[in-house]
């Protein structure tokens, strides 16, 4: 029997496995397929103050390594989310969920982390800072180490949950991003959110995203997810989630051994709608091929030379 | 929805750009007509949604029109292949809302999910009508077919190569009476199909789509009930409720 439970900010998971915010919705679409309590938890769709229709459509496009998206928000609103997701969500699952928040301003931030942080059924608030889908929010947020900073700390005042901030790879430098989180406060981090792509559609001469442009994700990103978790947690001292393009047990592990104390899986779930039941079932078989009795031995663990 | 694995039976072309391919594998998911299949392909990230033709206990029947290189790489697919299908997707057309003598209007690719559906109709001893609009006359498909179910057909095409020359709006004037209209199409041929309409109606939509299960969120579209996914709460949507 080798060991998979993990301690995210002082909340053990079963598992280091969590569906990344906007590929698993309030969860009950997957809650049909399997029994979604064998995941360490889930982080859900990305809620802001007000409802959001999100960006006109199309809002997929694809690349050989995985698809763009620019859904742009898409939510109920926090009030809705509270009132009749949460509810329907706990007849479901009945381990704390990773509640994901967007804004456009500060203020958003804190009225949604505030709300949130009253449901018993929410563990830890994972503060989106990095959507490169809206404009005037969302990303701003999360390529300049101030407004970061700012975020973090006008969040902490109104929790005393868990708090982690998830950092874009849209930027030059992500640690010092990260840094300037772990000084204001977060108890962890998650990276890496989308990266900013384009696709065109030869025929149209156009964009083939309404949006212009979109956040590319799957495994065409993983070897960049696993560069800058690692680059990450070697700078700072708080837990590193990690996640971009992970499809299989064995990229859990790697993301694990680059520093990550738990991975999101994102866009494996829209192709493989088991994908995380799959690499749960994986998991103990490939940490046992690679000699490794406990999950945690092997967090930030990759040697050199 | 389920997810399983389907055996390539057949794989022809009926035109030039449109072809059918059989496949065999466990169709119980597959509820009503007008549902669709997510189909995995080597290569390609995403899968490919296309709508359900016709199916029984053994075998699902969908038409393909090539449009890119994900359909243009199924035609070189051959019987005995197998293909990861999540099957039972959408929510199909609702055949009970058909009264005793629907109109099916169709454009095109959208045709397809239509056969199913007046199968089913005409099983029922419904009189069924339909209106089947095409570019040219060889990129007719399946008129026979519906005519072999005892379908009443109005065949147009834009050129006039075939049947009357015209749009499926003009064919719709043909129609003196129905009880309720079920379409597929192009949006624009959609849209044009609902001022005509004299009946209630259900009206099948297209959308590119990321996961094709309700879980990402990538099509969805704005209602008079609020918004909806067009994979999960559609692709079929009442008359009443479009917002163009």
């Amino acid at each position: 029997m080798v060991n998979t439970k993990v301690n995210l900010c002082g909340i053990q998971l079963d598992n280091p496995v969590i569906p990344a915010s906007g590929t698993f919705g309030y969860g009950y679409e997957f809650a049909e397929l399997y029994d979604i309590n064998c995941l360490g938890t889930f982080s859900f769709k990305g809620t802001t103050a007000q409802p959001r229709y999100g960006n006109p459509t199309p809002r997929i496009a694809e690349y050989a390594g995985g698809l763009l998206n620019a859904v742009g928000l898409q939510n109920p609103g926090v009030d809705a989310v509270i009132a009749e997701e949460l509810p329907k969500l706990a007849k479901c699952f009945h381990k704390p969920v990773m509640a994901n928040i967007s804004g456009f301003s500060v203020e958003e931030y804190v009225e949604v982390c505030r709300k949130l942080d009253a449901c018993q059924q929410v563990g830890w608030l994972e503060v989106n800072i990095s959507c490169p889908n809206v404009h005037g929010g969302g990303m701003s947020f999360g390529t300049d180490p101030k407004a970061a900073a700012e975020v973090t700390k006008a969040v902490r005042a109104v929790t005393t949950k868990p708090l982690i901030l998830k950092l874009s790879p849209n930027v030059t430098d992500i640690v010092t991003i990260a840094k300037a989180c772990e000084d204001a406060g977060a108890d962890a981090v998650s990276l890496i959110n989308t990266v900013m792509g384009m696709r065109i559609d030869l025929r149209r001469r156009a964009p083939l995203l309404h949006n212009t442009t979109g956040g590319m994700s799957g495994p065409g990103i993983f070897p960049l997810a696993v560069r800058m978790v690692y680059q990450v947690s070697s700078a700072v001292k708080i837990p590193v989630v990690g996640m971009g393009g992970v499809s299989s047990a064995e990229d859990v592990l790697e993301l694990m051994m680059a520093g990550a104390t738990a991975v999101e899986v994102g866009a494996a779930n829209l192709v493989e709608p088991y994908a995380c039941k799959k690499i749960l079932e994986d998991l103990p078989v490939v940490m046992e091929h690679y000699g490794i009795c406990d999950i945690n031995e092997i967090i930030g663990g990759v040697h050199h030379g | 929805m389920q997810q399983s694995i389907f055996e390539i039976c057949v794989n022809r072309p009926l035109t030039e750009t449109t072809w059918e391919m059989v496949l065999r594998g466990d169709t119980s998911a597959i509820t009503h007509p007008g549902q669709f299949i997510n189909i995995k392909l080597e290569g390609y990230y995403l899968r490919r949604p296309i709508s359900v033709c016709d199916w029984n206990g053994e075998t699902v029947t969908i038409l393909y029109k090539i449009l890119g290189h994900g359909t243009e790489a199924m035609t070189h697919m051959t019987p005995g292949q197998k293909l990861d299908i999540l099957t039972g997707l959408g929510n199909g057309y609702d055949p009970e809302k058909s009264g005793d003598a629907p109109l099916l209007v169709g454009g095109g690719v959208g045709i397809p999910p239509l056969y199913g559906l007046a199968r089913r109709l005409r099983g029922e001893g419904k009189t069924v009508t339909a209106v089947l609009g095409y570019n040219t006359a060889s990129e007719r498909f399946y008129v026979e077919k519906f005519e072999e179910l005892g379908v009443s057909v109005h065949v147009l095409t834009a050129d006039g190569t075939a049947g009357a020359k015209g749009l499926v709006t003009d064919g719709m004037e043909q129609v003196e009476e129905y009880t309720h209209l079920y379409t597929c199409g192009p949006e624009p041929m959609l849209k044009a199909v609902y001022a005509h309409c004299r009946t209630s109606g259900q009206f099948s939509f297209e959308e590119r789509m990321g996961c094709g299960f309700g879980a990402c969120m990538g099509c969805t579209c704005k209602t008079k009930y609020g918004n909806k996914r067009i994979c999960k709460d559609g692709p079929v949507l009442e008359k009443e409720e479009i917002v163009w």
